[in-house]
């Protein structure tokens, strides 16, 4: 039995229809040029090189310190000399053919002789550079012998899970008491919203500003109201304070999604049979939240271990993963292949959680919470319950609200720390020293971004819920996997891939450097988002909406623009405003792709804060803050005004 | 509309992979049909028998796996569903929720080019046509289910296909208003003179809708015949079984001359014509359909009463006959004889009611 005249006759049904074909051909390249292409360089830079070292012994002998080509010339010119593990070596320079007597070993990098040459050699060695490329695995022996290299990646890992324990129990504590626990006021309705809403709006690393602003040495807080002259924010602590206040929304919301999904009446059997609350908590409800919590952990691991512009504000002498290899890059040690590996690691580290998180938890998660609750369910009103909770949740929010609103205050002072008095002065400053520019080009080249990715992931969300084809899996995880992607890993990607233009050729060579890039790095960077609420969109409308256009004569391209567009024009606008606003407040990738032609706001933000002018920097990240309000507001107006009609929204 | 086409399915197959145990079957097994053209065919069949599929194999949503499809004389199995002559009525509808109804009709009149006067032309007639004069600015939504399956039904009409598809188009309605609405499909299909496919479970629906009902059973076809036929001439028990109600008397062929068969059943000998020409000799079944037994002092075959309930119009009745339960609906029960359970009486039945498989 074999479908093969099926697959056939797809194929060429497929065929028929040019708009679909070229969508997918330009899609898939798109994804392979920029997703893939540029993470497989980075593989391929961790383990291969075109240029390489040749070591060789020699005796005593001088005139056996000479390199000969085929034809017994002598071609070696000296370059340096250097010494590893004790062995003293010369380098010289070859060019193509030349031999050498007793080869000791073969290495890309001056970096790693140390794995080729014997421990305290009585000969000099000689090192000949030639060009001749190296397949070779010593770059991970090298930085899993690197101090520098192993401590970042502890840390890394130890912030991951401190931050994501933590971000998951304070977005626990939100969730329960917004779907368990009778508040009484209004307002800690407002402050959840608030609190939920604030890391949408703020550029992901205001916070550690703030935390300088109010627990740093001259913190508003530590100093003027403590009394604590030494206090210290930089570092473990400080990160990962900061990190959990950011990422805890995220739990919340995911959770909250999770907790409304529980069915009341399990909870109300186990009350009845008997048990306390606590004991339905610890029995029933928590059973049922683990693998969403689990879920909400991962996903909050993920974001910590990726994120770059924390660590790089407040991290002190506390190095990630993240900036460890944006130092390398950027700081002239010259060792790209060992940055490479220790992107290939930190990309290895988030694409296995993403993975466990996607296909194992979120199943899980599906099958344990199936349907919606039955009814509507009884909250908890027990004073001695809710009060402790209520007073805790308020707190938190109260904090993390005092947290943002430390920034226009951070811009509006004379001098943080000594003169408390109000003026303009940081903007002043920030508009001498080409702020508008700043916020033009970030402006710009967000605004050219969102369109673009937004139209693309409601053509990838089509693709992939609406049409059988294949190669539609690839289009699916591509997309997706690009979530898993730190920004950091995707920045060194894209230099190792387009800086000699596409595998060294010179092709596309041009883009490098130019607004296009950053572009295409903002698109990438937003791409899952967009596409992970496209898809759901999509899966709400019935598959045969669609067939009865196409069967009423309408081809692919007609279809999508006539009716599945119109049909998620909510999440399509949505998915503008989201773009434009990851697009605008990105730092990880684009500061290392930016050029000086641009000035970008979180770039200055980060330049500000290195230098501690906190005020410059607070003056940027305030207007940031408005024109991104601004943006969501306008989003709402316009979703209200010409969004998805009542009608279809009915109709789902 | 004055070029009628008609379908015919040449011996086409689905292969489907069951998602559990990840074998390859045949949904659909080697299916053959000739539609004629203006001719009104249902697909009727127990769920999961393969209907949608041989339905959505016309439409062009899926690829058959063998075979080939001509609508007309054009093999059509490479075209995709916009390019076929087809139109589909859903049963979920398939309205364009953002679209009010004129626009819901004229969508597939807007894909061909048609001018603005032409379209409006013909979708104020296609409108009054399935009763919905002045309905053209409502939203979808703010239609009855009836009325959505008129503007369904007005979409798929006003293209003038040479096809028109029903992938159970009622079964979200509620009773009352299935039966008004396949009455009214029968007379716009009739007044329109166009090919129908309609695919239902509902035996009753498909009686009384069709030309020619085709039965469908694990993929393949189990009978094709006007719903007369089918009724009365079943050639399975399955057919005999899905289709109205049925009681079957295990006989033995002892004898066959001159147009009349000789049976014997539990031991009782009964003569009956034999236009099938049964031969003698065989085992076979006795087709007996309830409103066609009678119940009386005297009749063809001794029976006991095991049940007997008033049900209004008629007397329903369970006897035995030897060890075989027959079903009768004795109507009118007011001028009748009722018997009790337990009662002894004889079961009988006009020779030409009945049906030998
Ligand atoms: N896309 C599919 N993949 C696998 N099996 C399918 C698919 N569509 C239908 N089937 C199976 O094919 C058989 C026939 O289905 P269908 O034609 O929908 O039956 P029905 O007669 O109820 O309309 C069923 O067993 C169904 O489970
Ligand atoms: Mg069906």
């Amino acid at each position: 039995m074999t479908a093969h005249q099926s697959a056939r006759l797809e194929r060429k049904k497929l065929l028929a229809d040019p708009v679909l074909i070229i969508t997918i051909v330009l899609l898939t390249l798109f994804l392979l040029l920029f997703i893939l292409y540029p993470l497989g360089m980075l593989l391929a830079d961790s383990v291969f090189s075109t240029e390489s070292f040749v070591a060789y012994t020699v005796a005593e002998r001088p005139e056996d310190m000479t390199v000969t080509d085929a034809q017994g010339q002598a071609t070696d010119r000296f370059i340096r000399q250097g010494q590893a593990r004790k062995t003293p070596y010369y380098v010289v320079e070859s060019t193509e053919g030349f031999q050498v007597k007793e080869e000791l070993g073969r290495s890309t990098s001056l970096l790693y002789l140390d794995s080729v040459l014997p421990e305290g050699g009585q000969d000099t060695v000689v090192v000949v550079q030639t060009r001749q490329p190296l397949f070779t695995f010593q770059a991970f022996p090298h930085i899993f012998g690197d101090y520098t290299f192993i401590r970042a990646l502890t840390n890394t890992l130890q912030l991951g899970v401190i931050t994501a324990l933590g971000g998951t129990l304070i977005g626990l504590l939100f969730a329960y008491v917004d779907t368990y626990v009778r508040v009484r006021t209004r307002l800690l309705k407002k402050l959840f919203d608030i609190v939920s809403l604030l890391p949408v709006v703020s550029p992901p690393f205001v916070l550690s500003l703030s935390m300088i602003l109010l627990f740093g040495k001259s913190g508003l807080i530590t100093r003027k109201v403590l009394g604590i002259y030494d206090s210290d924010v930089y570092g473990m602590w400080g990160i990962a304070i900061v990190q959990i206040l950011t990422f805890f929304p995220v739990c919340y919301m995911m959770l909250k999604g999770l907790l409304k999904n529980i069915d009341p009446s399990m909870e109300e059997a186990a009350r009845d049979m008997g048990a306390s609350r606590w004991k339905v908590f610890t029995t029933v409800t928590f059973p049922l939240m683990l693998p969403g919590l689990g879920n909400a952990f991962l996903v909050t691991f993920i974001e910590s271990v990726a994120d770059f512009a924390n660590p790089m504000i407040i991290g002190g002498s506390f190095d990630t993963l993240a900036t460890t290899i944006y130092l390398r890059i950027t700081g002239g040690s010259y060792d790209t292949q060992g940055a490479a590996a220790m992107a290939v690691v930190l990309l290895s580290l988030t694409i296995m959680m993403f993975l466990i998180q996607k296909y194992y938890l979120e199943a899980k998660t599906a099958a344990t919470l199936t349907g919606k609750a039955s009814r509507e369910r009884m909250l908890i009103t027990d004073r001695s319950v809710t009060r402790p909770l209520t007073v805790l949740c308020s707190l938190l929010s109260v904090f993390v609200i005092m947290m943002y609103v430390a920034i226009p205050f951070g811009s509006l002072f004379k001098l943080w720390g000594r003169d408390y008095s109000l003026s303009f002065r940081w903007y002043e400053q920030l508009f001498k020293q080409d702020g508008l520019k700043a916020f033009r080009d970030s402006f710009v080249l967000s605004l050219i971004a969102s369109p673009i990715t937004a139209l693309l992931s409601m053509i990838i969300s089509y693709l992939v819920v609406k049409r059988r084809f294949r190669g539609r899996g690839f289009i699916e995880f591509v997309s997706i996997l690009a979530m898993a992607v730190p920004g950091t890993v995707l920045g060194v990607g894209f230099i190792r891939g387009f800086a000699g233009g596409v595998l060294r050729t010179g092709f596309l060579q041009g883009i490098y450097g130019t607004a296009a890039i950053l572009v295409i790095v903002f698109v990438v960077r937003s791409l899952p988002v967009g596409t992970r609420s496209g898809i759901s969109a999509l899966r709400q409308i019935h598959p045969s909406i669609e067939e009865s256009a196409y069967d009423l004569g309408a081809g692919s391209g007609k279809v999508f623009t006539s009716i599945t567009l119109p049909l998620i024009k909510d999440s399509f606008l949505s998915g503008l405003v989201t773009t434009f606003v990851r697009s605008i407040t990105a730092i990880s990738a684009i500061i290392l792709l930016v050029t000086p032609r641009y000035l970008l706001i979180t770039t200055r933000i980060n330049e500000f804060a290195e230098k501690g002018s906190y005020g410059v920097a607070c003056a940027y990240a305030t207007i940031l803050i408005a024109i991104v309000y601004a943006a969501i507001l306008l989003m709402n107006l316009v979703i209200k005004y010409f969004g998805t009609s009542k009608a279809v929204r009915e109709a789902k | 509309m004055a070029d009628k086409q008609g379908v015919r399915i040449d011996a086409i197959s689905k292969i489907y992979t069951d998602p559990k145990t990840r074998k390859p079957f045949y949904a659909v097994d080697k299916i053959s049909l000739d539609i004629l053209p203006g001719e009104f065919v249902t697909l009727l069949g127990p769920s999961g028998c393969g209907k949608t599929t041989t339905l959505r194999m016309i439409a062009g949503f899926e690829s058959p796996d063998e075979g080939e499809i001509y609508i007309g004389n054009q093999p059509i199995n490479h075209l995709t569903p916009n390019k076929r002559d087809t139109a589909m009525v859903f049963q979920s509808y398939a309205l364009f929720p953002h679209y009010n109804v004129f626009d819901n009709v004229a969508y597939g009149l807007k894909l061909r080019g048609l001018s603005k006067e032409e379209i409006h032309d013909k979708v104020t007639r296609i409108l009054n046509l399935v009763e919905l004069p002045g309905m053209e600015a409502r939203m979808t939504n703010q239609l009855s289910g009836g009325q959505q399956q008129r503007v369904a039904l007005a979409r798929a009409l006003v293209v003038e296909p040479a096809v028109l598809l029903f992938d159970e188009p009622l079964s979200n309605l509620d009773a009352k208003l299935r039966i008004t609405m396949r009455t009214e499909i029968r007379r716009i299909q009739q007044q329109l003179g166009i090919t129908a496919v309609y695919v239902t479970h509902d035996q009753a629906e498909a009686m009384s809708i069709s030309d020619r009902i085709v039965i469908m059973d694990k993929g393949v076809i189990a009978q094709a015949g006007t719903p007369h036929e089918i009724y009365y001439h079943p050639n399975s028990a399955f057919v005999a079984d899905f289709i109205g109600e049925a009681n079957f008397l295990p006989a033995k062929a002892l004898a066959a001359e001159g147009g009349q068969i000789r049976l014997s059943i539990h031991g009782h000998e009964v003569t009956l014509p034999n236009p099938s020409g049964f031969a003698a000799g065989r085992d076979c079944q006795l087709m007996l359909r309830p409103e066609a037994a009678q119940i009386g002092h005297t009749g063809l075959l001794p029976c006991e009463v095991t049940l007997s309930t008033f049900m209004g119009a008629y007397q329903s009745y369970h006897v035995m006959v030897g060890d075989s339960l027959v079903k009768i609906s004795d109507p009118c029960p007011i001028n009748k004889h009722i018997f009790q359970v337990g009662d002894q009486a004889w079961l009988g039945f006009e020779p030409n009611c009945v049906h030998l498989l």
